[in-house]
């Protein structure tokens, strides 16, 4: 690679990572074809590393490549005229170019990545392809780096890829935003494929890529935009989760360096260094849950929003307001009857009063059998154990939980805790375990 | 666009209906049937007998097989299809979701392939 070049890749890369959506969207906008608009622009990327190299940056880029791409899928359109149907779409593309200098290309162009969004967030795609899908247009991530993210190879995820355009197609999923009267329901999705990049993310655990604890930082980069472009869509109204969604990312992801010791060991909530969070971005989440809430229109996001900002906003563990905490987890009970939140409702309960109130309502879950081999539920009755100093049966607990996770961070934690009753039940010595 | 809503249920549940039951699915299709006339969106459709009423052909070796019944043995079996105009893909979601079987079997949606 000659090293005059080197730069100009690097400012590519980066316009490349900042403006691909926006581009994208609106060449798909134009041109009616995710792939078409996807090669077309690769090809405008090809011509920018020698014309930007030569004669520095367009006054601006991502307009320069709108443009550049356009008429790259203008060529290709020619050169493959076979195609009948596309015909009409040539003329039509043909008329709007002005052939202008591209130098002179227009100062803005309409951001469409909410059209975007709501095609890759189709239910009718596969929800991993929806998760893939979103990352590699609206995010710009390149297929080798999704791959990583989600630990399949590169090929499995191009193909991945590949069909969920084609699907596109040929189904007919509209490129649009959907009509007023369909539009909470489709968000519901949109936040759905968000939430769970951020989350692929967070759980991501030491031994795992750096790709994949970055997917927090792109899944809040996305909503961001997301709730952009809702704010700038009339026809959308007040969307209370989509805000909400983004305050929970803020307020998880503000604390994500409290969450593992320097060795990689994870550190639960009561025992984290506070004055690692980040009280900037906590500061930024609340405000962002506050204007949401002033809508009175409560939703799932909404909720763990605020049960994080009520974490967070303490200093320290035992000053919680567990009562509100608990009367919020009731409350998204009602509307998210998982089994995962019935687990965090009877440890808030037991919080706020005595463990032993939350380990009656473990047990009546227990009797339900859905949380039999979730790892988390018998850690979490372990807690209650042992808070309670029912040593014998925290031991028990923390063995179950030890058995049912594969994630080297977590059983590393509750090692450490087993290791800690042991020492409770045995107090001199544990000869008799060897 | 063209689209194939293929509508498949459970012929047992079918076949245990009474009188009334069947006038009043009767009567739900006419409703849908009209419906969809009116939106412009109907191309065709038709109900299809039972799968007892079936039979399967190959042809191997130059011989014609013919055996009774569908092939393969599944809960639901297709009952009948509607042959649909729309705009695009969440048209045909709203127009499939409207098909009175969707209540108890499921709808699956085909793009019709369009040789140029």
């Amino acid at each position: 690679m000659n090293s005059e070049k080197q730069p100009i890749v690097q400012t590519i890369e980066h316009i490349y990572r900042q403006d691909a959506g926006r581009v994208l969207a609106t060449l798909i906008g134009s041109l009616g074809d995710f792939e078409l608009a996807q090669d077309a622009l690769q090809e405008a990327l090809i011509v920018a590393l020698e014309r930007w190299g030569q004669d520095g940056l367009p006054h601006n880029p991502a307009a320069w490549l709108v443009t550049t791409a356009r008429r790259k899928a203008i060529d290709k359109i020619r050169r493959n005229n076979v195609f009948s149907r596309k015909q009409t779409l040539l003329q039509t593309l043909v008329e709007t170019e002005t052939y202008e200098e591209i130098t002179s290309c227009p100062e803005t162009f309409p951001d469409e990545r909410l059209k975007l969004i709501f095609t890759c967030c189709h239910s009718a795609l596969g929800i991993e392809t929806q998760v893939a899908l979103t990352l590699h247009t609206v995010g710009g991530l390149t297929t080798p780096e999704v791959a990583r993210a989600f630990l399949v190879p590169e090929p499995t995820m191009a193909q991945r890829l590949v069909r969920a355009k084609r699907k596109i197609r040929e189904a007919g999923i509209p490129y649009v935003v959907p009509p007023p009267d369909k539009i909470a329901e489709r968000l519901e999705g949109v936040l759905a494929v968000l939430y769970l990049i951020f989350n692929a993310g967070y759980t991501a655990s030491l031994g795992d890529s750096l790709q994949r604890r970055e997917l927090c930082a792109e899944a809040i980069r996305l909503t961001r935009a997301l709730v952009m472009l809702l704010a700038q869509t009339p026809s959308s109204g007040e969307e209370p989760e989509a805000p909400g969604l983004l305050a929970l990312m803020l307020l998880h992801d503000a604390r994500h360096q409290a969450r593992t010791s320097p060795q990689g060991e994870l550190i639960l909530l009561d025992e984290q260094d506070r004055s690692l969070w980040d009280k900037n971005q906590i500061e930024e989440g609340v405000a962002i849950l506050e204007r949401a809430l002033k809508l009175h229109r409560p939703g799932v996001y909404q909720l763990q929003a605020a049960i994080s900002a009520l974490h967070c906003q303490v200093a320290r563990p035992e000053d919680t307001d567990w009562l509100q905490i608990s009367l919020l987890y009731h409350q998204l009970l009602k509307l998210n009857q998982s089994p995962v939140v019935q687990l965090n409702w009877a440890v808030a309960v037991a919080m706020a009063s005595e463990p032993a109130r939350g380990l009656v309502l473990l047990n009546e879950l227990d009797d339900k059998g859905s949380l039999k081999s979730y790892y988390l539920f018998h850690a979490a009755r372990a807690d209650l154990y042992r808070r309670a100093g029912d040593w014998q049966a925290a031991h028990a607990a923390y063995s179950q939980a030890l058995s049912l996770t594969q994630n080297v961070v977590e059983q590393t934690f509750l090692q450490k805790r087993l290791a800690e009753v042991q020492t409770k039940l045995f107090p001199g010595g544990n000869d008799s375990l060897r | 666009m063209r689209y194939m809503a293929l509508i498949y249920g459970d012929s047992a549940l079918q076949a245990a209906m009474n009188e009334a039951e069947l006038q009043a699915q009767m009567a739900a299709y006419n409703a849908f049937t009209e419906e969809l006339t009116r939106r412009g969106g109907r191309v065709g459709g038709e109900a299809l007998h039972p799968t007892t009423a079936a039979t399967t052909v190959r042809v191997r070796e130059g011989k014609v097989l013919t055996t009774d019944g569908p092939f393969a043995e599944t809960k639901e079996q297709l009952g009948g299809y509607y042959l649909l105009k729309c705009e695009n893909l969440d048209q045909a979601i709203e127009i499939a979701a409207m098909i009175p079987g969707a209540l108890t079997g499921s709808i699956e949606i085909r793009p019709i392939v369009e040789w140029e």
